[in-house]
């Protein structure tokens, strides 16, 4: 496929790797932000090719991990109600909420149905006039401006018996959030390339500059993680920090401003909490006054939703980069993606999905790595 | 969810004032929104998400990136430490070569 395996070469991965290699001369900690490139980094073992220095802490960019349970148990609720048609991304449905998932939900009768696109729910909206159809708006700011196009159409084409349940979040101010924690150990970042694709690079170099740390724009392709993290190495080594953009082909400085436009027109800033990190200032979308008719949480007005994480997982340090999924003693035993106790076994992003996919069966002996020589089984 | 992949624009057509395009993926075709890329023209890249089109795939972008990788490998295999793997075969000098 045109663009993906160009950059997954295994040669130029190795020439990238030499100069990472050539470069660094003490340990350094970069975070990921996306739960995407986490995915790509465990399942191709970057992080286990990269020089012992250069350690790569796994950062809370994975939407279906990060969405609050207080919003889950809200979906759960809505869905379960007689007369709604409950429309989701396909990963939101195992994430456990207090007791139960989307897909208990739809066994007891709910009418829960996946959709590819967030338009999906707004046809069926309109091929269904008599129900209520829900979408559950989830995600970075790569997924913000679909669903808001959802509320934008559903208004331009008058169609009344469709909502939004809104639980957006943004990567700056999670970015500020890791930094200020007294806990951090990141010295650069290796920033959300999609995200990036729609609201460009200008958010950026204020952070940078003010915590002194690099941001480098970065893609999803092997090549292109190894290449945000040889950026970034450069930079730690010279003592510089500014921001980068190592993934010029689909990323330019001012975004899309079509889609920034839409953002601006049908939502507004707001605090969110983040699931297992807590609240983080301006750090949420919702739908703006303008919009207000089409939001399911005005539209259903459910209360009394008494909320409980499990006590063993601990997906909160995971998703701030202070734990690594093996190291939760649930990992694999009673937390399985068939079985999961935090959102971060579920989604292909979380990073427990993604130790669990790919490392389960070198693990715990993957964390003493093997002597160079020895038998890989 | 996350997920964004390029792809290539087959047709656009107008359905509802929204306008709309069908698009490869490397054999699977979807129908993708590009109401955020209303110039897109058919032939073009652009990365999608969810079924919408967020941003123009730049190709020359794209080629001039994968030049730069080709470039790095020889500037380590000038300094680099003859100990460290060599590039893939035939590229460069040989190790004996690098050690003298
Ligand atoms: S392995 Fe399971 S229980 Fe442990 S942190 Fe991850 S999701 Fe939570």
């Amino acid at each position: 496929m045109k663009y993906i395996e160009e950059f997954q070469d295994p040669a130029l991965a190795e020439r990238l790797l030499g100069e990472i290699r050539a470069a660094v001369t003490r340990p350094w900690a970069l975070m990921e932000v996306c739960g995407g490139q986490t995915h790509t980094i465990i399942r191709h073992g970057i992080d286990q090719l990269l020089p012992d220095e250069v350690e790569l802490i796994h950062g809370p960019g994975c939407p279906v991990c990060v969405t609050p349970l207080e919003v889950i148990d809200k979906a759960l609720e809505i869905a379960s109600r007689p007369g709604v048609i409950f429309c989701s991304f396909g990963d939101m449905l195992r994430v456990p909420g207090t007791g139960r998932d989307l897909f208990q939900v739809r066994g007891e009768g709910g009418d829960v149905r996946v959709v590819y696109s967030p338009l999906d729910a707004l046809r069926i909206a309109r091929q269904n006039p008599g129900r209520q159809v829900v979408f559950f708006g989830i995600g970075f700011e790569t997924t913000a401006p679909p669903n808001a196009m959802t509320v934008y159409q559903a208004r331009r084409l008058g169609i009344p018996n469709f909502s939004l349940l809104v639980s957006h979040v943004r990567v700056p101010p999670a970015i500020e959030a890791i930094m200020r924690s007294p806990k951090c150990r990141v010295q650069g970042f290796l920033a959300a390339g999609h995200v990036c694709s729609v609201m460009g690079t200008g958010e950026y170099p204020e952070l940078s500059e003010r915590h002194r740390v690099p941001i480098v724009v970065t893609g999803f392709e092997p090549l292109d993680i190894l290449e945000g993290v040889r950026r970034t190495v450069l930079q730690l080594e010279r003592g510089e920090h500014s921001v980068e953009n190592a993934y010029p082909r689909a990323v330019r400085p001012e975004g899309n401003p079509a889609a920034r436009a839409m953002l601006d027109d049908v939502f507004e800033v707001t605090d969110r909490a983040w699931r297992g990190i807590g609240v983080i200032p301006d750090s949420g979308w919702r739908l703006s006054p303008r919009y207000r008719e089409y939001d399911a949480e005005h539209r259903f007005q459910v209360t009394g939703i008494d909320t409980r994480e499990p006590a063993a997982c601990r997906s909160g340090e995971v998703l701030q980069g202070l734990l690594k999924p093996h190291e939760c003693e649930a990992f694999g035993t009673v937390c399985t993606p068939r079985s999961p106790l935090g959102a971060t076994m579920v989604s292909s992003e979380g990073a427990c999905a993604a130790y669990y996919l790919y490392r389960r069966l070198d693990l715990p002996s993957a964390a003493s790595r093997p002597l160079e020589g020895s038998p890989v089984v | 969810m996350c997920l964004a992949v390029p792809g290539r624009v087959l047709d656009i057509e107008d359905r509802d004032g929204t306008r709309m395009a069908t698009v490869d993926f490397g054999g699977v075709v979807k129908e993708v929104c590009l109401e955020y890329l209303p110039d897109l023209r058919v032939g073009e890249y652009a990365v999608v998400h969810v079924g919408f089109a967020l941003q123009r795939l730049d190709e020359e972008s794209a080629r001039r990136t994968l030049e730069l990788f080709e470039n790095l490998g020889l500037l380590q295999e000038e300094f680099g430490d003859p100990d460290e793997p060599d590039g893939p075969e035939g590229f460069g000098r040989s190790r004996e070569e690098a050690r003298r």
